[in-house]
């Protein structure tokens, strides 16, 4: 498969805006390193986990799914077509990740002792967070180490000029991962059904502070169908998005084919949460808690109109239903997770909505995101060649 | 590879093992958590309280706490609720005409917040580096700054919403009641019960202290009778009619037992004191945890048939390629 750098101008309108999103952030965040949370957050001892908890790490993480999402069908489903999106997809949640990991880092109060969640005399096994803390950790690394080869080849690319020791080096590097790298792939399926289940798990130690339309004791299973729904839906909405700002041709074909795991994934994931609430017999709940009934309502609307919207075969392979589709999914599983942590939480007395300078971090952070991925998709082979992309070989589908 | 039926079925059932195994947890209770064998704790009693406060300023006294205005003027401490600078508060309700003392209706009645010290605590159970931790022989609940990260999961998950933090300095701590185990090191007892004038809090071992609540709630409403200050079976005693008493004693039973507990004339839910279940909201997280990642069979299990199966097709993956 030959995957080339798209190339072109590093700095466009886009990358400026992000930039200077990205410098904004920054400033802000130095602000909060120096005088402590309270200065940009609204946090408070009733909402000590806000936005960035909810919205970077929690949601994050999930839009950084993409890769696990299309590895279970490129590796165990064995559905060697959709290879050619495996590359952009590790290369997006290896951003997801590493901002998740960021965002956390941001929002520790005593940052200075984060190494403790990666130092075994420190742990505490029956803190849901360990877990998630160092499955995080290490699947961040797995990624960039997944994502490597796209690097070392185009390193291998510039060495091959100089020739010596240089080449040689990056060439048994490039064998050594090429030889490991189904170790990685597997680790990368292993480590997003350990923490992205762990993380529906964090919140039931929070008991009856969280509406029972949201605490269940199956939350781990609702929260790693999201993961995966999240995951299918991100690489159609960036695929598209890609496909269209630079110009490609479209990939419409495949990731129509793609759209129908993650229908299949979340009327699993459906059927799993309301069997639960009507097993439970918390129905009532979904007309009687005021505000929160209609952010059921909300989540639920913005699902199902995804998978009705990707009912019929026609709308199901144009381009512009896939990306309203994955659009619609995208922000009713977010929006599962963001209710989940913040607004089904209660607690009386308090009262929480993020600050102007917490909303312009994790707005930082989705820039940086942005710019990374355009920088590198710009700069390294991560997208399949426009040549083959439109010569695809789906003839056995 | 085309997308037949059986190979949808296969990988929707590869999706819903994974569920499985999340769900395997059926969710049952982990072996419950009893009291420590020399538990030490506070019993409330509401009915006695006069809110002359004195605890509250004991309690800055003893932890180095920062008095909270709430006034223009600034002269009058008047915390409003716990936070990183007042460990103790004391709150009042207030019903209609607030005549009657510990009545709910037309009555007002006191109440004092602080740590209730969870014989299974949400905060020990969450805290990732064991910066929380539940003292085996006198269950106090502490905190050690530091291990602390600043993660403030103690905070969100904490019942009663006891643990508070410090959201405006660069250094910042969590603080919390440790029932003054510094002063309890030099031999002395929690200064809020210290200087108690009724006796309202009451500093003892708790086998004892829930001995003297069941005594309590045995008085015939009316009746003359004696109720101890600063420890339980002190000679310091307030002779008083006996309250009448609202339901049971809360703390025995609520999330696996408290060990400071409350005696109160009203309802305690009026008291901000939360109806909860007696099960422990941590015992459930941790027995899917523990069921889940039991030895690390489950992950290995998955790792091992993932490495397996992934090997044969990125190696067919690759033939395919070329």
């Amino acid at each position: 498969m030959s995957r080339k750098p798209v190339g072109g101008p590093y700095i466009t309108g886009t990358t400026i805006l992000a930039a200077l999103m990205v410098t904004i952030m920054a400033m802000l965040v130095l602000i909060r390193f120096f005088f402590g949370l309270g200065t940009v957050t609204n946090l408070n001892d009733g909402y000590s986990w806000g936005l960035w908890l909810a919205y970077d790490v929690v949601a994050g993480t999930a839009i950084g799914c993409g890769g696990y999402a299309i590895a279970l069908v490129v590796y165990v489903l064995n559905k060697g077509h959709y290879h050619p999106l495996v590359r952009p997809a590790i290369l997006a949640s290896m951003f997801g990740y590493a901002i998740g990991g960021t965002s956390v880092l941001i929002d520790i109060s005593r940052w200075w002792n984060f190494w403790h969640i990666l130092w075994p005399t420190y742990f505490n096994l029956n803190s849901v967070m360990i877990e998630v803390a160092l499955c995080i950790s290490i699947y961040t690394t797995v990624l960039i180490l997944e994502f490597a080869p796209a690097v070392v080849e185009k390193l291998a690319g510039w060495t091959r000029q100089r020739g010596g020791n240089l080449h040689a080096l990056t060439i048994t590097v490039q064998k050594v991962l090429d030889k490991a790298i189904f170790v990685l792939i597997a680790l990368g399926m292993t480590l997003p059904t350990m923490h992205q289940s762990s993380l529906g798990t964090m919140l039931i130690p929070f008991g009856y502070s969280i509406n029972p339309l949201w605490q269940t004791p199956i939350l781990p299973a609702l929260y790693l169908l999201t993961a995966l729904s999240i995951g299918y839906a991100i690489v159609i909405f960036e695929a598209t998005l890609v496909s269209d700002r630079f110009a490609r041709p479209s990939e419409a074909r495949i990731l129509g084919l793609l759209s129908r795991y993650m229908t299949a994934v979340l009327a699993l994931f459906l059927v799993v949460r309301f069997g639960d609430i009507v097993y439970r017999g918390a129905v009532h709940y979904a007309f009687t808690s005021g505000e929160l009934s209609f952010a059921f309502l909300a989540e639920n609307l913005l699902t199902l109109t995804g998978i009705a919207v990707l009912l019929s075969e026609r709308r199901r392979m144009a381009s512009r239903y896939q990306f309203i589709a994955a659009m619609c999914i995208l922000s009713g599983c977010v929006l599962y997770r963001i209710d989940s942590y913040l607004v089904a939480y209660h607690r009386v007395g308090w009262r929480y909505f993020p600050s102007a300078p917490e909303i312009l971090i994790t707005f930082g952070m989705i820039a940086v995101e942005v710019l990374g991925y355009i920088l590198i998709v710009r700069h390294f082979p991560v997208l399949q060649s426009v040549e083959q992309v439109n010569a695809p070989t789906l003839a056995s589908e | 590879m085309s997308l037949t039926r059986r190979n949808f079925l296969r990988g929707t059932a590869a999706v819903g093992a994974a569920c499985a195994v999340a769900t395997v947890a059926k969710a049952e209770v982990r072996e419950e958590k009893t009291l420590p064998p020399k538990a030490v704790g506070l019993l409330f009693d509401s009915t006695l309280c006069v809110g002359c406060k004195a605890c509250v300023t004991a309690c800055r006294e003893a932890n180095n706490t920062h008095p909270e205005f709430s006034g223009e003027d600034k002269l009058w401490d008047t915390p409003l609720d716990l936070s990183a600078s007042t460990l103790t508060v004391i709150k009042a309700y207030s019903e209609g005409s607030a005549e009657n003392k510990d009545q709910e209706k037309d009555g007002f009645a006191f109440i004092k917040k602080s740590c209730l010290h969870c014989v299974d605590p949400s905060c020990v159970s969450v805290c990732p580096v064991s910066a929380m931790t539940k003292d085996p022989v006198t269950g106090i609940v502490s905190y050690n700054p530091s291990n602390c990260i600043g993660c403030r999961y103690c905070v969100e998950a904490c019942p009663f919403g006891v643990p508070r933090f410090e959201y405006n300095k660069t250094i910042a701590r969590l603080r919390k009641c440790e029932l003054c185990k510094q002063r309890q090191a030099a031999g002395k007892i929690p200064a809020c019960a210290e200087v108690c004038p009724t006796g309202a809090t009451l500093f003892g071992s708790e086998t004892a202290l829930r001995a003297e609540a069941e005594r309590r709630h045995g008085l015939t409403p009316g009746e003359q009778a004696f109720f101890p200050r600063k420890t339980v079976g002190s000679t310091d005693t307030q002779e008083k009619k006996a309250p009448r008493y609202n339901g049971e004693t809360y703390g025995l039973k609520e999330v696996g037992g408290t060990q400071v507990c409350y005696l109160a004339g009203v309802p305690f839910e009026k008291l901000g004191l939360p109806v909860l279940p007696e099960k422990s909201f941590v015992s459930t997280s941790e027995k899917i945890q523990h069921t889940l990642y039991k030895g690390m069979i489950a992950p290995a299990l998955l790792f091992s048939s993932l490495l397996f199966v992934v090997r044969r097709h990125a190696n067919h993956d690759e033939k395919e390629e070329e």
